[in-house]
């Protein structure tokens, strides 16, 4: 692949820039990982304290879009893994098609969330909005929603910040691609990777708990 | 056009993931009392290990890039570990 003319002066080497780079990632990803794992910490603590309602509420929620989500996901996530691995000048037309697809699958993603959303709202389920429910488990209920739309629509909001890098990455890659295109690819590829992986943890314990039993 | 399809790792890793999601999915209404929530975080573990270790490509890195990866995992493991100890052993 062609190299860039130059790089910056605190590199002995473009390996070392690219190097450089997927650290400065996996930096970004770790302070991510806390933002995510301080939601869960509270999702822990609450589902401890309401077991019961905890599982009620995961009852409620749509476990055939969330499914599919996650199989939409997980094939986004592959589709980006092979556009990194097939990288270069030869490519580029694949490259931005493979990115476009996982962009699609990102937005197919979204839809399918405010799907979700809108059938919750009409199920009086959105807490401050419009949460009716009856019962002894009815607060326990209430904060298990509150944790889900935080922590959904936290996620959306990468998933959006995504498919706006995959995109212009899609763009950039298609006139003649060098190292930087493909770091920058990286890096990008470990975000959605990453995202991916939240969604992972969140389909567990948003969408799974409490079927067995009604 | 040489070179342009995706190799078997990727492939493979793509269908364990779908397998390991409808596992999950069909065993969350098994009924095993506590052990459904180990088995869903178990699954949703080696789901993510799968997406970290091939489609994350740490199976081909090593030394500082390993070490900074780890990082956040041992920071969210210090978070979660002390931040959960108090209630979950609180009687």
């Amino acid at each position: 692949m062609p190299e860039p003319p130059a790089f910056a002066s605190q590199y002995v080497s473009i390996p070392h820039r690219d190097h450089t780079a997927e650290l400065g990632m996996w930096v970004f990803i770790a302070t991510e990982a806390l933002l995510f794992g301080g939601l869960i910490l509270a999702y822990f603590v609450y589902r401890h304290l309401f077991p019961h309602a905890f599982a009620e509420g995961s009852r409620h929620t749509d476990i055939l879009i969330g499914t599919i989500n996650t199989a939409v996901l997980l094939t986004s996530s592959f589709l980006v893994a092979w556009a990194v691995e097939i990288f270069s000048p030869a490519t580029t037309r694949i490259v931005a098609w493979l990115l476009v697809g996982a962009s699609c699958l990102g937005l197919a993603f979204i839809a399918l969330k405010g799907i979700e959303y809108s059938r919750e709202y009409d199920e009086h389920l959105v807490p401050g909005i419009d949460f009716q429910f009856g019962g002894s488990l009815a607060n326990g209920v209430q904060l298990f929603f509150i944790f889900y739309f935080v922590a959904t629509a936290i996620h959306a909001v990468h998933m959006l910040i995504g498919i706006g890098l995959l995109l212009t990455l899609a763009t950039i890659s298609r006139s003649s691609p060098t190292t930087r295109h493909h770091t920058a690819l990286h890096s990008a590829a470990l975000y959605w990777h990453f995202v991916d992986v939240v969604w992972i943890f969140l389909f567990a314990l948003i969408y799974l708990p409490g079927r067995a039993s009604s | 056009m040489t070179q342009w399809r995706p190799p078997l790792s990727l492939i493979g890793t793509w269908l364990a993931l779908l397998g390991l999601l409808a596992l999950t999915v069909t065993i969350a209404y098994v009924p095993l009392g506590a052990g459904n929530a180990v088995v869903a975080l178990s699954i949703g573990t080696v789901k993510a290990g799968l997406v970290a270790a091939i489609f994350m490509e740490l199976r081909h890195r090593s030394g500082l890039t390993l070490v900074f990866a780890g990082a956040g995992l041992f920071w969210l493991g210090i978070l979660l570990w002390l931040g959960l100890m108090d209630f979950m052993t609180r009687t």
